[in-house]
C-alpha cells in the first residue's frame, strides 16, 4: 500500500523491492524470533487479563504455527475501558487541560520511541503478518513515525474562527474534542493502521478505545507499552485485542462511544453504521474496500507503467484496500503490457518474509488464503485467461503464487470483488471515454491511478474518475499530509491530512450578544 | 515582552518546568566571529566591536564586526542556499520541521549556557532567561516545525475550462535586524516562520547582546541545517542593518524595533528592490482598567506590564488608565507592590529587575523621569537611579499623569509606569486610542459586555483582557498604525514568509 519516499528517491519512478535497493540501505539482520513482551489488554495504562479469562492465539503465517496466546476482550472489557475513557476524558481531567502543544510533544515522545524500537516493531510485525521484513523496517515503521509526528504538528493549529455574523453578536467557534473515539483496526497494516487512528485522535485531545485485528494484535499492545512510557495520561489509548462479532460489535453499539472510526471491509462497515444507527447515532468514519482501476494509456511509459502497475496490485501480498486490482490496458499495447506483467510477476520472490530477498511473504491466515484461491477458480472457470500463477506457493503457511490473468471482462466476479491477494487482472480498452465509463462502474471509489505523457488526457482522466485517490504516473503515493478515504462504498469521511483532524472534531459555535457591534 | 504563555499557560498541564540551577559557569566565550555558509568569519574589514555585561560595565569579549562586504558574503551563500535544486529547496517539508524540532532539542540541551549568556550579554534576571525566553524560543520552533508541512496550497474552482491551483513558495533570502530586548526570543520568531517556509536567512543580531545568536549558529551547523541556510551578522544598525536593508539580492527583510528605524528600513527598501518588509516596531501601550475589576489581578499584571524586563519592551504597559473611583486604591496598591521589586545581580535567583542595556539607553530614560517631574505629573516612587555609575533604575511610578506630557507620548522603554484617571468608558477608548501607535492593549473588567465593547474598539493589534503578556507562539502579533506592518507568530506569520504562486492549465474542451 504504502511506498517509502526513500524507495521514490533512490530509484526514481520504481519500487522494485529488490535485493540490491535492500541491501543498499543496509537494513540490519533481523531476529526471525523476536520475544513477545505484552498480551495483556492495555486499559487505563495498566496490563490485564480479560474479563473472561478467555484466550486466542496468534498464528504466525510462514508456518502456521502459533506465536502466542493472548487475552480476548468481550463487551465487559469495552466496558472496562469505555469507563476508562470517558474518566480520561472527564471535563477538567489532565487530558482535557493539558496545554495542546503538549498534546503534540508527547505524539512527538511516542514517534521518538518508535523510532527508537524500528527494528524490533518490523520484526514483530513480520513475525504476526507475514509481511516482507525489508518492508516492515523500510516502509511500515518510517510511515508510522511520519504520520504520528506529522498530527504532532497539527494538535495546536487546529483553530477555530470568529465570524463576522448579522447583527449586533458576537460569534467564534472552538474546535473540541468529540470524545471517546472507538477504533478498530484490520490487519494488513497493524501498526500503520493504528498511528492513521492514533494520530489525529489525539492531536484534538480526544480519548480512544482502539480493537486490534485478532490476526495481528501483538505491535499494537508494544506500542501500547510506549503510549505508557512517553507520559500519555491514564485512560487515554485503551488497546483491546479480541474478535470482530465480540469485542468490535460491542463498540460499535456503545451507548458511551462517540464516534467509530473502522477500516475492514465493506460488508462490516456496513454493520457498524447500522450499529451506530441502532445505538447512540455515534459518529461514523470508515475506510473500506476498492476494487481501484489503473488505467494505462498507450502513450506511457510502458517499462514504468509495467513496473507501477505490478506494485499497484502484488504489494503487501495484495492485501491491500487500495490495490491496483483492474489494470485497464489502451488496446495498442494490450499484448505487450500483458507479456512484459507477466514476466515480471514470474520474477517476483516469494518464501521465508525474513529474508531480505523476499518481495512477497504468506497471506495472513487460512480464510484468505482459502477465499483468493477460491477467486483464482472463479476466475478460470468464467473464462479468464491465467497467464501465471494460480496456486499455492509452498508446502506451509499461506503462500500464494503471483498470479495474473488476462481478457478479463468487467462482469467477471475477479473485475468486480475485492480480492485482497495477489491476483491481478487486466482488461483491454480502446477510447478515453469509454474507460472512464468503466472505471466508475463500480460501487467502490477508493484509489484509481492513470499512466500517460498528455497533460490534457492525465487531467482528463483524474477529472472524470469517482474516486477519493487518482495517482498520475506513481501509484500507492502516500504522505501523512495528503487525505485518503473512498467516494461510494469505499468509505466516509477522510484520514490523514488536515481532513482527517474533521472526523475527531465538534465544532462549537459561540454567540455573544454585544453592545453594539463593529467591523 | 514575551512570555510565550509560561505564566498563563502553566498550570493546565504542560511539560513540568525545571526547577533553576545555578547559572553555567562561563570561561571564555567560544563564539564571537560571523556566521556565514556554516562557517565561522572574520570581518572583512578587521573590525571588532566589544560587547559589554551591563550589570557590571565589564567588558565581556569582543567580537566581529560585520560591515556591507560580509552582508554581501552571506546574502551570496544565502542565495546559493535557497537556488533551486539545492539541498535546502529539495528538501521534504517535513524534513525541515525535523530539522526545526532538532535546533529545539539543542536549545534545550543547551539551555543553561543560553540563559547564562543571555543574562551576561543583556542584564535580565536570570530566572526570566532561564524560563521565559528559553522557552518562548523552543516553543517558537516547535510551534513553527509542525507548520512546514501544513502549508497548503488551493485548488480553485475557475470560471470556464481550466484548472487552478496555489502554491505556496519561499520568498527566497529574508534578512532580518533584531533588538536587544530578547535576543534569543526575537530571533527565533524571524527564523522560525522563515525557515518554516523554506526560505534562507541573514540574521543580524543586536550589537548590544550578539552572544546568544552566535551560539546558535553552532547549534543550526550541529542541528544539519544545510550551508547558507541560516548566516549570522553581528554588527551596527547603520553599517550591516543598512546594507541589508538595501540590498538588491535580499527579497524580503523583517525588522523588530524603533518605529523611527522602521521608517528608515521602509524607506531602503522601496528605494532598492522593493523588498517585502514585515516591521515590529514601538509601542505607548493603553490598559484600561474599571472599577468592577479584580483590583488585585489588575495592580499585578499592569505592573509586571510596566516593569517586565526592566520596561524594555514594545509590549510595555505605559499608560494605565484607571477610574476615578478607584483610582487611589490602584495608585496605593501599586505603589506597595513596587516595593517589593529587587533590584540586583541579575545573576542572583532573587533578582527580579536587572541594569538597563546601555547608557544611552539609561539617559533617555532618566531624562523623561525628569521632564515628567518638570510638567507636573505626581512622582509616587522611584525616580532615581540605584548606586553610581551603574545602569540600575528604580521602579518609578507617576500618577496624575496628562495626556499631553511627553512620559504619555514617547516611549520610555524603562522602568516607569504611568497612570491616569478617567471618567467614562467612552473617554477611555478615545483617549488610549489617541496615539500613533497601536501595538497592544488591556482591559481590566469583570463585565462582560464591557471587555467585548472595549476590545472592539481598541485599535491595537493584540487587546488582553484580564491578563498581559500573554504571548503565545500561536497568537499572532504585531501593530497597528505606526507600531508595525504585518503580523508575526500564529498562522498569519506564514504569509509573510511566502510568495503565492497561481497555476492555471488549460483543459482540453475536445476530450
Amino acid at each position: 500500500m504504502l511506498r517509502a519516499a526513500l524507495f521514490s528517491r533512490t530509484l526514481p519512478g520504481l519500487s522494485r523491492l529488490s535485493t540490491n535497493l535492500y541491501s543498499s540501505l543496509a537494513i540490519p539482520a533481523p531476529s526471525c524470533r523476536p520475544e513477545v513482551q505484552f498480551n495483556q489488554l492495555f486499559i487505563n495504562n495498566q496490563w490485564q487479563d480479560a474479563a473472561s479469562g478467555k484466550t486466542f492465539p496468534t498464528i504466525n503465517p510462514a508456518t502456521g504455527e502459533v506465536i502466542c496466546q493472548v487475552a480476548e476482550a468481550d463487551e465487559a472489557d469495552v466496558d472496562k475501558a469505555v469507563k476508562a475513557a470517558r474518566d480520561a476524558f472527564r471535563f477538567g481531567s489532565p487530558w482535557r487541560r493539558m496545554d495542546a502543544s503538549h498534546r503534540g510533544l508527547l505524539l512527538h515522545r511516542l514517534a521518538d520511541a518508535i523510532e527508537r524500537d524500528t527494528a524490533y516493531l518490523a520484526e514483530l510485525e513480520t513475525l504476526d503478518n507475514g509481511k516482507p521484513y525489508a518492508v516492515s523496517y523500510a516502509v511500515d515503521v518510517p510511515h508510522v513515525v511520519k504520520c504520528l509526528r506529522y498530527y504532532a504538528g497539527w494538535a495546536d493549529k487546529w483553530e477555530g474562527k470568529t465570524i463576522p455574523i448579522d447583527g449586533d453578536y458576537f460569534c467564534y467557534t472552538r474546535h473540541e474534542p468529540i470524545g471517546v473515539c472507538g477504533q478498530i483496526i484490520p490487519w494488513n497494516f497493524p501498526l500503520l493502521m493504528q498511528a492513521w487512528k492514533l494520530g489525529p485522535a489525539l492531536a484534538t485531545g480526544n480519548t480512544v478505545v482502539m480493537k486490534v485485528a485478532e490476526q495481528t494484535p501483538l505491535t499494537a499492545l508494544y506500542v501500547a507499552s510506549l503510549i505508557k512510557e512517553v507520559g500519555f495520561p491514564e485512560g487515554v489509548v485503551n488497546i483491546l485485542p479480541g474478535m470482530g462479532p465480540s469485542a468490535g460489535a460491542a463498540i460499535a453499539r456503545h451507548m458511551d462511544v462517540d464516534k467509530l472510526a473502522f477500516t475492514g471491509s465493506t460488508e462490516v462497515g456496513h454493520l457498524i453504521q447500522q450499529a451506530s444507527g441502532n445505538s447512540n447515532l455515534k459518529k461514523v468514519t470508515l475506510e473500506l474496500g476498492g476494487k481501484s482501476p489503473n488505467i494505462i494509456l498507450s502513450d506511457a511509459n510502458m517499462e514504468d507503467a509495467v513496473e507501477q502497475s505490478h506494485f499497484a496490485l502484488f504489494f503487501n501480498q495484495g492485501q491491500c484496500c487500495c490495490a491496483g486490482s483492474r489494470t485497464y490496458v489502451q488496446e495498442e499495447v494490450y499484448d505487450e503490457f500483458l507479456e512484459r506483467s507477466v514476466e515480471r510477476a514470474k520474477r517476483r520472490v516469494v518464501g521465508n518474509p525474513f529474508d531480505l530477498n523476499t518481495e512477497q511473504g504468506p497471506q495472513v491466515d487460512q480464510e484468505q488464503f482459502n477465499k483468493i484461491l477460491g477467486y483464482i477458480s472463479s476466475g478460470k472457470r468464467e473464462g479468464a485467461k491465467l497467464m501465471c500463477g494460480g496456486g499455492a506457493a509452498a508446502d506451509r503457511g499461506y503462500f500464494i503464487q503471483p498470479t495474473v490473468f488476462g481478457d478479463v471482462q468487467d462482469d467477471m466476479t475477479i473485475a468486480r470483488e475485492e480480492i485482497f491477494g495477489p491476483v491481478m487482472q487486466i482488461l483491454k480498452f480502446k477510447s478515453l471515454e469509454e474507460v472512464v465509463t468503466r472505471a466508475n462502474d463500480s460501487k467502490y471509489g477508493l484509489a484509481a491511478a492513470v499512466f500517460t505523457k498528455d497533460i490534457d488526457k492525465a487531467n482528463y482522466v483524474s477529472n472524470g474518475l469517482r474516486a477519493g485517490t487518482v495517482w498520475i504516473n506513481c501509484y500507492d503515493v502516500f504522505g501523512a499530509q495528503a487525505p485518503f478515504g473512498g467516494y461510494k462504498a469505499s468509505g466516509n469521511g477522510r484520514e490523514l491530512g488536515e481532513y482527517g483532524l474533521d472526523n475527531y472534531t465538534e465544532v462549537k459555535t459561540v454567540t455573544i450578544k454585544v453592545p453594539q457591534k463593529n467591523s | 515582552m514575551a512570555q510565550n504563555g509560561v505564566t498563563e499557560n502553566g498550570a493546565g498541564g504542560g511539560a513540568p518546568a525545571p526547577a533553576l540551577p545555578r547559572p553555567a559557569d562561563v570561561q571564555g566565550i567560544a563564539h564571537t566571529k560571523i556566521f556565514i555558509d556554516n562557517e565561522w568569519r572574520t570581518s572583512c574589514a578587521g573590525r571588532t566591536f566589544p560587547t559589554l555585561n551591563p550589570a557590571t560595565g565589564v567588558k565581556i569579549c569582543d567580537v566581529q564586526e560585520a560591515d556591507e562586504e560580509d552582508v554581501d558574503k552571506a546574502v551570496e551563500a544565502a542565495k546559493a542556499a535557497v537556488q533551486r535544486g539545492s539541498p535546502w529547496r529539495r528538501m521534504d517539508a517535513s524534513s525541515r520541521g525535523r530539522l526545526l524540532h532538532k535546533l529545539a532539542d539543542l536549545i534545550e540541551r543547551d539551555r543553561l549556557l543560553l540563559a547564562t549568556l543571555e543574562t551576561l550579554d543583556t542584564g535580565k534576571p536570570f530566572l526570566q532567561s532561564f524560563f521565559i525566553d528559553m522557552d518562548g524560543s523552543i516553543k517558537t520552533l516547535r510551534y513553527y516545525a509542525g507548520w512546514t508541512d501544513k502549508i497548503h496550497g488551493k485548488s480553485l474552482p475557475v470560471d470556464e475550462s481550466f484548472m487552478c491551483l496555489t502554491k505556496h513558495e519561499p520568498v527566497g533570502v529574508c534578512g532580518a535586524i533584531i533588538p536587544w530586548n530578547f535576543p534569543l526570543l526575537m530571533f527565533m520568531w524571524k527564523i522560525a516562520p522563515a525557515l518554516s517556509c523554506g526560505n534562507t536567512v541573514v540574521i543580524k543580531p543586536a550589537e548590544q547582546t550578539p552572544l546568544t545568536a552566535l551560539h546558535i549558529g553552532s547549534l543550526i551547523k550541529e542541528a544539519g541545517f544545510p550551508p547558507g541556510v541560516v548566516n549570522i551578522v553581528p554588527g551596527f544598525g547603520t553599517t550591516a542593518g543598512a546594507a541589508i536593508a538595501g540590498h538588491m539580492g535580499i527579497d524580503k527583510v523583517a525588522f523588530t524595533g524603533s518605529t523611527e528605524v522602521g521608517q528608515l528600513i521602509k524607506e531602503a527598501a522601496a528605494k532598492s528592490n522593493l523588498k517585502r518588509v514585515t516591521l515590529e516596531l514601538g509601542g505607548k501601550n493603553p490598559c484600561i482598567v474599571f472599577a468592577d475589576c479584580d483590583l488585585q489581578l489588575a495592580v499585578e499584571e499592569t505592573q509586571k506590564g510596566a516593569f517586565y524586563n526592566q520596561g524594555q519592551c514594545c509590549t510595555a504597559a505605559s499608560r494605565v488608565f484607571v477610574e476615578e473611583s478607584i483610582h487611589e486604591e490602584f495608585v496605593r496598591c501599586s505603589i506597595e507592590k513596587a516595593k517589593k521589586i529587587v533590584i540586583g545581580d541579575p545573576l542572583d535567583p532573587q533578582t527580579s529587575q536587572g541594569p538597563q542595556i546601555d547608557r544611552q539607553q539609561f539617559d533617555k530614560i532618566m531624562d523623561l523621569i525628569e521632564s515628567g517631574k518638570k510638567e507636573g505629573a505626581r512622582l509616587e516612587y522611584g525616580g532615581v537611579a540605584v548606586g553610581e555609575k551603574s545602569l540600575f533604575i528604580q521602579p518609578t511610578i507617576f500618577s496624575g499623569v496628562k495626556d499631553h506630557m511627553r512620559i504619555a507620548k514617547e516611549e520610555i522603554f524603562g522602568p516607569v509606569q504611568c497612570i491616569f484617571s478617567f471618567k467614562t468608558q467612552q473617554e477611555a477608548i478615545e483617549r488610549a486610542n489617541c496615539s500613533q501607535y497601536g501595538l497592544v492593549s488591556a482591559a481590566f473588567t469583570t463585565s462582560l459586555d464591557r471587555a467585548l465593547s472595549v476590545s472592539a474598539a481598541l485599535e491595537t493589534g493584540t487587546v488582553w483582557i484580564n491578563c498581559y503578556n500573554a504571548l503565545h507562539a500561536q497568537t499572532p502579533f504585531g501593530g497597528y498604525k505606526m507600531s508595525g506592518n504585518g503580523r508575526e507568530l500564529g498562522e498569519y506569520a506564514l504569509a509573510e514568509y511566502s510568495e503565492v504562486k497561481t497555476v492555471t492549465i488549460k483543459l482540453s474542451e475536445t476530450m
